[in-house]
């Protein structure tokens, strides 16, 4: 392919799931030509994820069914085999073998390039996304951001025409999400590839793209030019629809006003479970009112340091000690070590949200996981379907009520997560990335109601990678990386 | 060796033990068994505190079997002692030396051979030498490499019990209602994940009808001479079955 002729051309494509009574993509029109780097956006639901795995090929028949045409190089996309390269959001699940350099391998051999041109496809490939390791290095032993370079190469080594990319650096902490932007610059400049990328991480892909694609929520196109233009042009419909501008602007730092204490952690080692230490020696006092941020690099303990403030795990050193307030005498018993107290009194207490939201969900229903929540912590008859409503309607899950949590996008299932533990309105709340794969509107909604929840008393401590949660949170505390060097391996 | 050799050459002998119910026999393989070990620590193959860790719970199988057959075994000859259902006698004895004998003569070669071959080189053989579905031996191999996952899924899904306020719940039904439940999310979770990978597979071409090899597993002359080191060594076993059984033997 040479720069200027079209690669990926939409004519009124749309894509209905078998399911489903409507179609994802309500016929997509563009042409994109080799060489472009489009950066496409739209609210979550509006088939971005659909629109990509149709272009590369991947939507069968027996799946759904297809309005309009896509063609990639003038073919229909499944003939395109080989041509079109993905990486996917999830470091986890995309290394199929387990040394580096054969799974680079994987896709050149899949499509029978010959043998003896293999290997140096594999170097070349890996030395583009700087992936230094040698060829016989396990996968598991990457880490996020390498994993996702180990993909890109993977992609690369079967140089394709187009390259996708579905949110490549959601997952990552800062560092690690430069560095798979830069190999990706890097990429698109050596081999013109064509570049689509789905991000919501603007501050990253704003100034690499020379186009912007925005879908709306029934998946029609509602902006389409350069990132210049569509931020004249469109800036506040997009806005409107939550879709992350670069201009974003959050709320105001909460002024710290440190109350009462209610949890202390005293020089506390954290380790998960069997495992090595990954902090050591954290202090740290937690009041009322305060909403603070904990930010670091993937694998130095955050989700670990959250389990264990969530009196989950207990740490391996120190101790977590509640206050009087937090923990009152029950019947003269005295007892401020939250690891020891049961469920339901914890529950009240000290709520937690997880990395990943499906591992909460113990409920068939959006409502009954809501209503439960509510129950634990007593709110009851009238009072708590009134609870729940409401709580369903800030959230944008009303439409959701009656579906079951595993069915439900990421985005709303974090959502889902979020509320079951504001609900149940616990002294102290430790969230793991709450606001992860939101839109803008979702994410204020989220913002409010932890900032209502800290001006009634309790605090907020939520661990993130997300630049305007931690500008919202009136303190911050950044970890280093994990204390021992085995942290981000497993 | 090649990952097919070692199965092949364990599967003839294993096979050769199950035609027989000779305790000499599985004696005699057990002997050329912990023989191979002993090369192996020699020319430094394999650790002997490998071996060690890998072996003991085959070790500690093969004398619980032969610990039960002992008491409960079928009586035959002479009887040494009897209490209540547990009777020794010389039946049960000879029968319990031939059950621990052959799980060690069985299992020692199966075990080691599922912990030193390479996952990829057996992936390689399979797909190249016995032209197995490159879709369906790819897909296990990858998803093997997910198992490590679920026990912290596990792990998690038990601290989010706790966090919800259903963790203390007492006796063996709400024990069980809640194994239920982590069981469950276990499952879609791992769906989940498996539907990811099976994703990323398809968008790099598992599917296409003409793949080539990134590397080459190789049969060699080694391989026959394992395969008929196999044959000979079940023959043999054969033999002394056959002998034993001519002597009277079995009872």
């Amino acid at each position: 392919m040479s720069v200027g002729e079209s690669t990926v051309v939409a004519d009124g494509w749309g894509w209905r799931f078998g399911a489903m009574p409507s179609l994802s993509n309500d016929g997509v029109s563009f042409t994109i030509t080799a060489g472009e780097r489009v950066l496409l956006l739209g609210s979550s639901g509006s088939g971005k994820s659909t629109l990509l795995r149709g272009i590369a090929g991947l939507l069968g028949d027996d799946e759904g069914e297809s309005v309009g045409s896509l063609t990639v190089n003038g073919q229909h996309a499944r003939a395109g085999a080989g041509r079109v390269g993905f990486v996917m959001q999830d470091p986890d699940t995309q290394a199929v073998l387990a040394r580096v350099g054969d799974d680079v391998a994987f896709g050149c051999e899949n499509f029978g390039v010959p043998s003896a041109l293999i290997w140096p496809r594999v170097e070349q490939a890996l030395e583009l996304v700087d992936l230094r390791v040698s060829l016989d290095h396990p996968t598991s032993a990457l880490s996020g951001g390498q994993k996702q370079r180990l993909a890109l190469a993977g992609a690369l080594a079967m140089q394709p025409d187009v390259l996708l990319l579905d949110e490549p650096t959601a997952n990552l902490d800062p560092a690690g999400a430069a560095l798979v932007r830069e190999s990706v610059e890097r990429v698109a400049s050596e081999t013109q590839a064509t570049v689509i990328v789905v991000e919501h991480r603007l501050d990253l892909w704003w100034h690499f793209a020379t186009r912007v694609i925005v879908l709306g929520t029934n998946g029609h196109v509602i902006a389409d030019g350069t990132p210049e233009q569509v931020l004249t042009r469109a800036h506040d419909e997009l806005e409107r629809a939550g879709i992350w501008l670069p201009d974003f602007e959050g709320p105001n730092a909460r002024a710290s006003l440190a109350g009462n204490p209610l949890l202390f952690a005293d020089d506390v080692t954290v380790a998960r479970r069997g495992g090595a230490p990954v902090q050591k020696a954290l202090s740290l006092a937690i009041s009322q009112g305060e909403f603070i941020a904990v930010t670091g690099p993937n694998g130095c303990g955050k989700s670990t340091l959250a389990l264990t403030l969530g009196g989950l795990l207990p740490p391996m050193a120190g101790a977590l000690r509640a206050s009087e307030l937090l923990a009152p005498a029950h019947k003269r018993a005295k007892n401020y070590s939250p690891i020891t107290w049961k469920s339901q009194q914890l529950h009240t207490r000290i709520g937690s949200v997880f990395q990943t939201p499906a591992h909460q969900f113990v409920r068939a229903t959006v409502f009954d996981e809501l209503a439960l929540s509510a129950k634990t912590a007593h709110i009851d008859g009238a009072e708590r379907t009134k609870a729940v409503s409401k709580m369903l309607d800030r959230m944008g899950l009303t439409a959701q009520a009656n579906a079951n949590p595993f069915a439900l996008s990421g985005g709303q299932q974090r959502r889902l997560s979020v509320a079951t533990a504001l609900i149940a309105k616990p002294a102290v709340l430790v969230l793991d990335e709450p606001t992860f794969g939101q839109d803008s509107n979702t994410w204020r909604e989220i913002v409010s109601i932890m900032g209502e929840v800290c001006d009634q008393g309790s605090a907020v401590v939520a661990m993130t990678h997300d630049p305007h949660l931690v500008r919202a949170a009136g303190r911050h505390m950044a970890l280093s990386a994990a204390e021992s060097s085995m942290g981000g391996v497993q | 060796m090649n990952p097919l050799a070692g199965f092949v050459t364990s599967t003839i002998v294993a096979l050769a033990l199950l035609l027989t119910l000779s305790p000499a026999a599985a004696l005699f393989v057990f002997v050329v068994d912990i023989s191979g070990l002993i090369v192996f620590v020699a020319v430094k193959a394999i650790p002997a505190s490998r071996l060690v860790s890998l072996l003991w719970p085959l070790g500690l199988m093969a004398v619980l079997s032969a610990g039960s057959t002992v008491l409960y075994g079928r009586p035959g000859g002479e009887v040494f002692f009897t209490w209540g259902l547990v009777c020794i006698s010389q039946g049960s004895l000879y029968l319990a030396a031939t059950i621990g004998l052959r799980i060690l003569a069985i299992g020692i070669p199966a075990v080691v051979l599922a912990a030193v071959v390479d996952p990829t080189n057996l992936a390689d053989s399979l797909t190249q030498l016995w032209r197995a579905p490159r879709r369906f031996v790819m897909g296990t191999l990858a998803a093997f490499r997910l198992l490590s996952l679920f026990v912290d899924d596990w792990h998690h899904l038990e601290m989010a019990r706790r966090a919800r306020g259903l963790g203390s719940g007492r006796g063996p039904v709400a024990a069980v209602a809640r194994f239920g439940g982590q069981a469950f999310a276990l499952l879609v979770l791992s769906i989940r994940r498996a539907s990811a990978l099976a994703l990323a597979m398809d968008a790099r071409g598992v599917n296409n009808p003409s793949p080539s090899r990134a590397r080459t597993a190789e049969w060699k002359l080694r391989d026959w001479g394992f395969v008929t080191l196999a044959l000979a060594i079940s023959c043999v076993a054969l033999v002394i079955a056959a002998f034993e059984q001519a002597q009277g033997g079995a009872f």
